[in-house]
């Protein structure tokens, strides 16, 4: 099974690398642009067919691992 | 000569070359990354350092602020460009230069002298290294790893269009000289016109024997040299 994963910044963490390409973006001309947030993408191939137990797994990836549940949110998605 | 270098907020090595500069008599301005208009320049020098974070890529935010559209058509003219580390990264970004520079292969930052190998002479950059062709200088950088297809390659060999590679103490240019990664040991290209120059190690910081060596000094002469 193939699983994709987002982490970024939660909404109230400053984001600065995110603010500098939204403010470059508006320098290129790009003046309707409202916000930008970086964040990571993982492409993850698991030996599982189960859906459900493949989303367990994710969770637990994005939660152990990939994410500091601090300060980041994850999105998970499976294909 | 006239020169100016671009500093943008995260620049390091500005006032480094800036002395080098000086030391060789060729009059300089420092111009903030805001401003619009280039002041007449024979050479522009884009310096090292880690331009606005090295944020989203390394060089790349730089190569779209304000003031590189001047320096862009300024070398699209001919005007010389000098792009030292950082400046090499923001070369690339703008895609003056081919190719892109990597993370180093052992992912590590990388501080220490190495020697190169003057590949051509054969631009106003490197006219004065006939005297010398191994020389050592510092690098200091964490994305020096040169990376191009083979097409584009093969293009630099064939054209004369690279200036260092890394080598040892003796000159051979092999596997263990090379302290990133480069695809063929590349440290330093030109642009088809040989106006452009950039390069990972920093000529400025060798530039004086207080400063343990001179061998960056040929690079400035070279300029003044062909002015």
């Amino acid at each position: 099974m193939k699983i994709s994963a987002i982490v970024t910044l939660k909404r109230e963490v400053l984001d600065p690398q995110g603010k500098v390409i939204s403010q470059t973006l508006k320098n290129m001309g790009y003046n309707n642009i409202t916000s930008v947030r970086q964040g990571k993408y993982f492409d993850i191939e698991l030996d599982e067919t189960d859906k459900e137990k493949a989303k367990l797994v994710a969770q637990e990836i994005c939660k152990k691992l990939l994410t500091n549940v601090v300060i980041e949110d994850y999105t998970i998605n499976l294909k | 000569m006239k020169s100016s270098v671009i500093v943008f907020p995260g620049s390091n090595c500005d006032r480094d070359v800036a002395v080098a500069l000086k030391k060789f008599k060729i009059k300089n301005q420092m111009v903030w990354h805001e401003e619009t208009n280039l002041p007449k320049s024979d050479l522009v020098v884009l310096p090292g350092g880690f331009s606005y974070g090295d944020y989203l890529r390394t060089g790349c935010i730089a190569s779209k602020s304000r003031i590189i559209n001047d320096v862009i058509q300024h070398a699209k003219k001919g005007g010389l460009v000098l792009g030292i580390c950082n400046g090499f990264q923001i070369l690339i970004e703008t895609g003056l230069l081919p190719g892109v520079l990597l993370r180093n292969k052992k992912l590590r930052f990388l501080a220490k002298n190495v020697f190169l190998k003057v590949i051509t002479i054969n631009s106003k950059f490197c006219l004065n290294f006939n005297k010398k062709n191994i020389i050592q200088l510092p690098i200091a950088h964490n994305e020096g790893n040169y990376f191009a297809n083979n097409k584009i390659l093969n293009r630099l060999e064939d054209k004369n269009l690279i200036s260092f590679k890394y080598c040892d103490e003796q000159g051979q240019i092999s596997k263990d000289a090379n302290p990133n990664g480069s695809s063929n040991n590349i440290a330093g290209i030109l642009n088809d016109q040989k106006n452009i120059l950039g390069m990972m190690p920093h000529p400025e910081r060798l530039i004086d024997p207080l400063l343990s060596g001179e061998d960056g000094a040929m690079l400035f002469e070279s300029l003044v040299k062909s002015n």
